[in-house]
């Protein structure tokens, strides 16, 4: 909060001289205000799921074990689990100032991003071949619109790291860079709880 | 991509001059909206506003300013809302019974069915989401900052661009008017209706992609909202002094955030399905159509309660200003509005009670519906405590809060019927349910109107014409009844929603008093005009000091009228829940401010301008199956946000001294206005404005 400024006596406490609002706080409780809303779609696309996760909305295709594998999901989540430490880097870098280390940090999170998106796309290209697509049935439909919003999420976190990267190599830390790289965290972090739950609900039960 | 019916071409996608309809009703629109369109960029070019409308509207990143132009758009939208129900009214009127006579190729009345279909359709897109939204969005964006004592939202830059994403979604809805058509399928697009198979055309398209696209735009003015009242708020006001206004602004913006989500999840599945062929909603290969029921109503209700809640706060800070008394309950207040919003979440399945869920779920949705009627009725006991042993003076905004109330009680009473499974059995889907919702949003309409009148000198720094105000209140009063005191009554007797025929010649006497109603309605609508005509007229005589009303509570009217770019000059330090009471009877409603300082706001830009008419060629490129202009444009937008993210110099000084001369200006006029009122004894009341 702010002081009271040059005030004359008389009129102690009716107005404040320069009062200023925290910009990053003010930016990032927002930026979280956001995340909720994002939160609901991935919440309506999971109850959607759901519903939609049984035999007669499989229209007599494939469900769960035939599709997912576990195996390679597994890769995803290692990938996406260690692109979060690497940004865990870029915090403890911001924290100390270092603007290669902020730098290198995005590099290697954006990196194994993209592997984690390559593994996604590698799936489906699998699965697309062997006939198994969105168009199949009510079931496949939830299912590709689940996975995909999450790897659509992916694609745009990395969208954002690479903005990112050159901002901080262009401007350094100012107020609008440092606050741009917390929303991110927030961001990159929720999106790899999302896929713990995606993990969870459909390809672990997908093969029970 | 899903292969549609009819030609399609790279260039154009769908789109040929086949999709201009061949209609009298749908030129005569058009002739209208064009003379209308060449005037008003006449009026623009032969005055030479262009440059003013470029700098000081379009560009600009000021709340108030964006508030306005939100409030625009509704009422503009409004007005299109009521033409419609102008024609489904007359219709009704018309083809009642087999010997009823047909026009214009109709086989009864002068619309053909699908014809009509649409117009039931655009009435309720519009009015819920095009025009009610927009303007309780636009309200919030002026009053929310001023009364928090900001000097400006958390993300101005961010309400530009809902803003201008609100005004693609009510341009494609224009557009669809005269190039292709609108949905046929109500505005709640129940499927399988909505899938491609029965309606292969454009308007559900149109429907979709106006309502995804302006949802985005609500749902970051929701977030705006909620983080400018979580941390701008003026120092010295804690949540126990918060304006009961911007409570309701926070819980409704909290509905918003989290329920506009569910909406876009909805037509996303919706759009899904139509564009890549899957099957989410369809009728066969596993596809649910419950299931957009739920997702849809999800949004839906809590949408009902997004638009009530700013009402109430309306009314809860009318009421107090007129009855000259502080508001009865304020805890009570705030508790009812967030326990509202938190019911609104459990009550969703009450919009299809006979879809066959079962006793047990029905009662537990019919139970919750019956429990929104507490917090509601806390509500109505407090204001009517807060008029009791008041001094209410009947100006104009007092009138619509008063009406608003009754409303409220004719609506919540039917509303605590239809929360009944057995009754709700027999008259779902009548006109009585119509009747209800629109006895609810009419709470909304009176709200908003009240608001309107009340807040406008706070806004242009002049009063509206209370006569003419006056007249417009009981017109629009009168038209209400006529309409939907009917409407009931033929509900009861098993009319049924969305006809565009009448087999039962025995309701033409209803349909007849229901379209004197929307004579008295139009009526109503002069006088608003003329109401704004004569008081831009006479604005140098209806000028107001910085407490318009003479008994205004909170912060808002502590600053000048119209309330300068900065909003204060020194961010005021708030004491008391009626900050401004606190100050007239501490006597220091006129102490003169200790000095100016330079202020920091954002710079104008335009760039969320270009967002939005790149937003607008996406829509129109998604809705005709334009790929390349859909592709081009998309790209476009993300280039151009990350363009923007480079820019660091966003934000200006305005000079200590041009502050001085502002205020000065400001408070020289505000006082020439207060002494001219001294002859009518509110001088008292008023700031003690004459502090050079």
């Amino acid at each position: 909060m702010a002081t009271g400024g040059d005030i004359t006596a008389g009129q102690a406490g009716l107005w404040e001289t320069h009062h200023h609002h925290d910009t990053i706080s003010t930016r990032t409780f927002g930026f979280w205000l956001y995340m909720l809303s994002d939160a609901m779609i991935f919440a309506g696309l999971f109850a959607a799921y759901v519903v939609l996760d049984h035999g007669y909305n499989a229209a007599g295709g494939p469900m769960g074990a035939a599709l997912v594998h576990p195996g390679s999901a597994y890769a995803q989540t290692l990938a996406v689990f260690t692109s979060v430490l690497a940004y865990g880097g870029v915090m403890v870098a911001l924290k100390r100032g270092s603007r290669g280390g902020v730098l290198a940090g995005l590099l290697v999170a954006a990196a194994l991003g993209a592997v984690f998106l390559g593994l996604e796309v590698h799936d489906f290209i699998a699965l697309f071949q062997a006939g198994i697509v969105p168009q199949r049935s009510g079931y496949l439909s939830a299912f590709f619109a689940l996975v995909m919003t999450h790897g659509i999420h992916m694609a745009f976190g990395l969208i954002w790291m690479l903005t990112m990267f050159f901002q901080v190599a262009a401007q350094g830390f100012t107020d609008k860079t440092v606050y741009r790289l917390l929303n991110l965290k927030v961001f990159w972090h929720f999106q790899a709880v999302i896929w713990v739950l995606v993990f969870t609900f459909v390809y672990m039960r997908g093969v029970l | 991509m899903v292969n549609v019916q009819g030609p399609w071409s790279p260039l154009l996608g769908r789109l040929s001059l086949g999709a201009i309809p061949n209609n009298p009703i749908i030129l005569g629109a058009f002739i209208f909206s064009a003379v209308l369109g060449v005037l008003l960029v006449g009026y623009v070019t032969y005055a030479d506003k262009w440059g003013v409308l470029w700098r000081e509207w379009f560009t600009t990143v000021d709340h108030k300013k964006i508030g306005v132009m939100y409030i625009v758009i509704g009422l503009v939208m409004l007005f299109r809302g009521f033409i419609d129900a102008l024609m489904m009214r007359t219709q009704q009127m018309l083809a009642d019974g087999p010997h009823s006579p047909g026009f214009l190729g109709a086989a009864h009345g002068y619309l053909v069915p699908y014809h009509f279909d649409q117009i039931y359709s655009a009435h309720g897109t519009i009015m819920i989401l095009f025009a009610a939204t927009p303007i309780l969005v636009g309200l919030m964006n002026v009053i929310v900052p001023i009364q928090i004592g900001a000097r400006d939202m958390a993300f101005p830059y961010l309400n530009a661009v809902g803003l201008w994403l609100t005004a693609v979604g009510a341009a494609l809805i224009m557009i669809s008017l005269f190039l292709g058509d609108f949905s046929h399928a109500g505005w709640v697009g129940l499927t399988p209706l909505t899938e491609l198979a029965y309606s292969p055309g454009v308007g559900t398209d149109y429907w979709m992609w106006a309502i995804q696209i302006s949802s985005v735009g609500t749902t970051l003015g929701a977030a705006n909202l909620i983080a400018t009242i979580v941390k701008m708020r003026a120092p010295g006001m804690t949540w126990s002094k918060l304006p009961i206004f911007t409570w309701t602004a926070l819980s409704t913006n909290i509905i918003a955030l989290t329920s506009f989500p569910v909406l876009a999840v909805a037509l996303g599945l919706l759009g899904v399905d139509r564009y890549f062929g899957t099957h989410f909603f369809t009728a066969g290969l596993g596809g649910n159509l419950m299931l957009y029921s739920d997702l849809f109503w999800i949004w839906g209700h809590p949408e009902v309660y997004f638009v009530i809640l700013p009402a109430f706060g309306m009314m809860s800070e009318i009421i107090p200003t007129f009855a000259e008394k502080a508001l009865f309950g304020y805890v009570t207040m705030v508790a009812a509005s967030f326990a509202i919003a938190g019911v609104s979440w459990s009550v969703w399945l009450h919009h299809f009670f006979t879809m066959g869920a079962g006793p047990r779920v029905n009662t537990f949705f019919s139970i919750a519906t019956m429990v929104v009627g507490i917090p509601t009725g806390v509500k109505v006991f407090n204001w009517a405590f807060t008029i009791f042993r008041g001094r209410s003076r009947f100006e104009t905004p007092m009138m619509w809060a008063i009406g608003a109330l009754f409303m409220l009680l004719l609506g919540g009473l039917t509303g605590m019927m239809l929360a009944m499974p057995p009754i709700n059995y027999s008259v779902h889907n009548s006109v009585f349910v119509v009747a209800h919702f629109h006895t609810m949003l009419m709470v909304v309409v009176y709200g908003i109107m009240g608001a309107v009148s009340y807040w406008f000198p706070k806004v242009f720094g002049f009063k509206l014409n209370e006569r003419l105000g006056k007249r417009f209140f009981w017109y629009f009063t009168a038209g209400t009844i006529m309409v939907f005191i009917p409407m009931y009554t033929s509900g009861f007797m098993g009319m049924t929603r969305r006809l565009d025929y009448l087999a039962n010649p025995a309701l033409m006497p209803f349909e007849v008093a229901e379209e004197v109603g929307i004579g008295l309605y139009l009526i109503s609508i002069v006088y608003f005009v003329l109401q704004l005509y004569v008081s831009i007229r006479d604005r140098v005589a209806n000028r107001v000091g910085a407490d318009a009303w003479g008994t205004g509570r909170t912060l808002e009217w502590l600053t000048p009228s119209p309330v300068p770019f900065y909003n204060f000059a020194l961010t005021p330090r708030v004491h008391a829940r009626d900050e401004l009471v606190w100050r007239r009877e501490q006597g220091l409603e006129g102490a003169a401010l200790p000095g100016y300082e330079d202020i920091l706001l954002p710079r104008n830009t335009p760039v969320p301008l270009l967002i939005g008419a790149l937003a607008l060629a996406l829509g129109f490129g998604l809705v005709w199956r334009i790929w390349w202009l859909t592709d081009v444009s998309l790209l476009a937008i993300v280039l151009t946000v990350i363009a923007r993210s480079f820019v660091q110099d966003t934000d200006m000084v305005v000079k200590a001294s041009e502050v001085e001369k502002i205020e000065q200006r400001l408070r020289a006029r505000g006082a020439g206005a207060a002494s001219a009122e001294g002859g009518r004894g509110v001088e008292i009341l008023r700031p003690s404005a004459s502090r050079p």
